[in-house]
């Protein structure tokens, strides 16, 4: 019953690391061709393992998934190497971005396109195309990556990515302590890539103020569990959800005492 | 006592130190190769290196030609690297270091024990058909022996660092070195790196072994060489080829000079345990060695 329209399908999964400890007992979602979809949620609801989960990079960590499936292109994700996933266009961009730091920018864009098994000239294209999306890479081309600024090793990692000619991108934590400029210039590019090329994105995310400006669908993770799922542009407006779930106050909240301390 | 201090003499010294020094840093290179890309100490390199020399030497004995049974062997060395990345270390992955590094260990004993069942315990000569004399080079003997083994170390190094700096599996090899987790992700062959990885340590265990079994006859004791790269990892790094060569001479020069100059204070013999001591202090003061584990990292 594979629905052709859905790119991903991940269906009551249970994942444990060690045999021992649970880490998710029933996170659900679908994301459909073209789409962006946002998982939310605090520090230790699942997103990361989830992802790690959809990329079947578990077993790399002494993970495992115990019960429930993962489908992309309606075939079983745990069934095929990390490295089949890439080849066929499921591409994680892990959380921490973990760029090779004493390879040149450049040189981790081309270790993507060996990744991929690609051509020379394919990889050279490829470059090209990249450092359009993130003019920045291309200043920095022959810098070791581990020279660069955060938000610069965040790009090198997504176009790291794009080099594997991804059909559903999968980023962890994007935003992650990165100012806030940097943020939203990334979420536009991510967003451009969505439109132009038609990339599906899953994306988890802290800063779902961020996340859900961008996102077409959320679902939202607790304690290893989906609680919530929806058009990101309907939980935008519900402030109870973001109160909630999401751990922002609906309004700031006046400070009830003030403390004056006087040295 | 200082002014009749010989200075040819101690030159002629620290020259053949550096010299043999050459020959710990190509032991020293096997290990770092292998630790760079899958973060295991592999003790067996020794076991290797035995190995290679003794398949050279029998192939040479029942009469193969000189290039022929070079050829040979290296691909020996590499079906076995295959297989041990294979057979041992694959099913291992992701086990906590000190399970690798046992089962490391006890694949030493087998590949020795393999080495002799197949090819005997008696010790055989090996003549590279370079003769160990001495040559002056501009007042200073030094032996030409340990001229030509430098030289052929030298290449090595250069060779590899080439193939490692200009190829696509090298830098997916350095990939692979700085984020293993990541090379996954990415969807890098980790197994034909590592199959890559465990045949490089095939060709400098046996351009080692044939160095050292030309200098100290090929025998059993020859895997015990790994004992003397130890100390050469730790004063250069476990993780580094340039540590391991400056590692090496500096191991070479200061064993060879400790022996002469100090060694009468402790009776002689001192040469054989000295770089222990070197290593044991260095560890008390840069216990990731001289160039282990530069992170590149903003500040």
């Amino acid at each position: 019953m594979h629905n052709d329209d859905i790119i991903l399908a991940v269906d009551a999964v249970h994942a444990t690391y060690n045999h021992a400890i649970t880490a998710l007992h029933g996170v659900g979602f679908q994301i459909r061709r073209g789409e962006i979809l946002a998982l939310l949620g605090a520090n230790g609801a699942g997103k990361t393992t989830t992802l790690k989960a959809v990329s079947n990079l578990l077993p790399a960590e002494r993970g495992q998934v115990n019960a429930g499936s993962i489908r992309y292109d309606g075939s079983d994700v745990s069934r095929r190497a990390p490295g089949d996933l890439v080849r066929a266009g499921l591409v994680p961009v892990l959380e921490g971005r973990h760029c090779f730091k004493s390879l040149s920018v450049e040189d981790n864009l081309v270790a993507g396109g060996i990744g991929r098994s690609g051509r020379r000239a394919e990889i050279n294209a490829d470059l090209e195309r990249i450092y359009a999306y993130f003019p920045r890479l291309k200043e920095k081309r022959r810098t070791l990556s581990g020279l660069t600024s955060g938000g610069e090793q965040q790009m090198t990692a997504i176009g790291r990515a794009l080099m594997s000619r991804p059909r559903l991108l999968v980023l962890d934590e994007p935003s992650m302590g990165l100012a806030p400029l940097i943020v939203q210039d990334i979420f536009q590019t991510l967003k451009k890539l969505n439109r132009d090329t038609g990339l599906s994105i899953l994306v988890a995310e802290q800063n779902s103020a961020v996340a859900l400006k961008y996102a077409d669908q959320a679902t939202v993770l607790e304690n290893g569990v989906s609680v919530l799922s929806g058009a990101a542009a309907d939980l935008r407006q519900r402030e109870d959800i973001r109160a909630f779930y999401l751990g922002q106050e609906a309004s700031p909240a006046p400070r009830s005492t003030h403390l004056h301390a006087v040295a | 006592m200082i002014a009749d201090f010989d200075y040819q003499f101690f030159i002629e010294v620290l020259v053949g130190g550096l010299l043999s020094g050459v020959m710990y840093s190509l032991v020293a290179i096997g290990f770092v190769l292998i630790y760079k890309t899958s973060g295991v100490l592999n003790f067996a390199q020794g076991a290797l290196l035995l190995f290679a020399a003794l398949t050279f030497v029998s192939l040479v004995e029942r009469g193969v030609p000189f290039a022929l049974a070079l050829v040979v062997t290296f691909a020996i060395m590499v079906a076995i690297g295959v297989a041990i990345e294979r057979t041992v270390l694959r099913p291992l992955t992701n086990k906590p270091p000190i399970t690798l590094f046992m089962a490391t260990l006890g694949l030493s004993y087998i590949i020795e024990g393999a080495a002799q069942l197949i090819w005997g315990t008696q010790v055989h000569g090996l003549d590279l058909g370079i003769e160990d004399v001495p040559l002056e080079v501009g007042g200073v003997l030094i032996s030409q022996f340990d001229i030509f083994a430098a030289v052929v170390a030298a290449g090595m190094v250069v060779l590899l660092s080439r193939f490692f700096r200009y190829t696509r599996i090298g830098l997916a090899f350095r990939a692979v070195a700085d984020d293993q987790f990541a090379a996954l992700a990415v969807g890098l062959r980790l197994p034909l790196i590592w199959a890559t990885v465990w045949a490089a340590a095939g060709l400098v265990a046996l351009v080692a072994g044939l160095l050292w079994g030309a200098r100290l006859g090929v025998q059993f004791s020859l895997s015990l060489v790994v004992l003397k790269a130890l100390p050469v990892l730790v004063l250069g790094g476990f993780d580094s080829i340039l540590g391991a060569i400056v590692g090496g001479l500096l191991i070479g020069a200061s064993e060879k000079l400790a022996e002469v100059y100090i060694g009468d204070y402790f009776g002689g013999g001192i040469e054989s345990w000295f770089a222990y001591v070197v290593a044991l202090v260095f560890l008390l003061i840069r216990p990731s060695g001289l160039f282990g584990q530069k992170l590149v990292e903003r500040v």
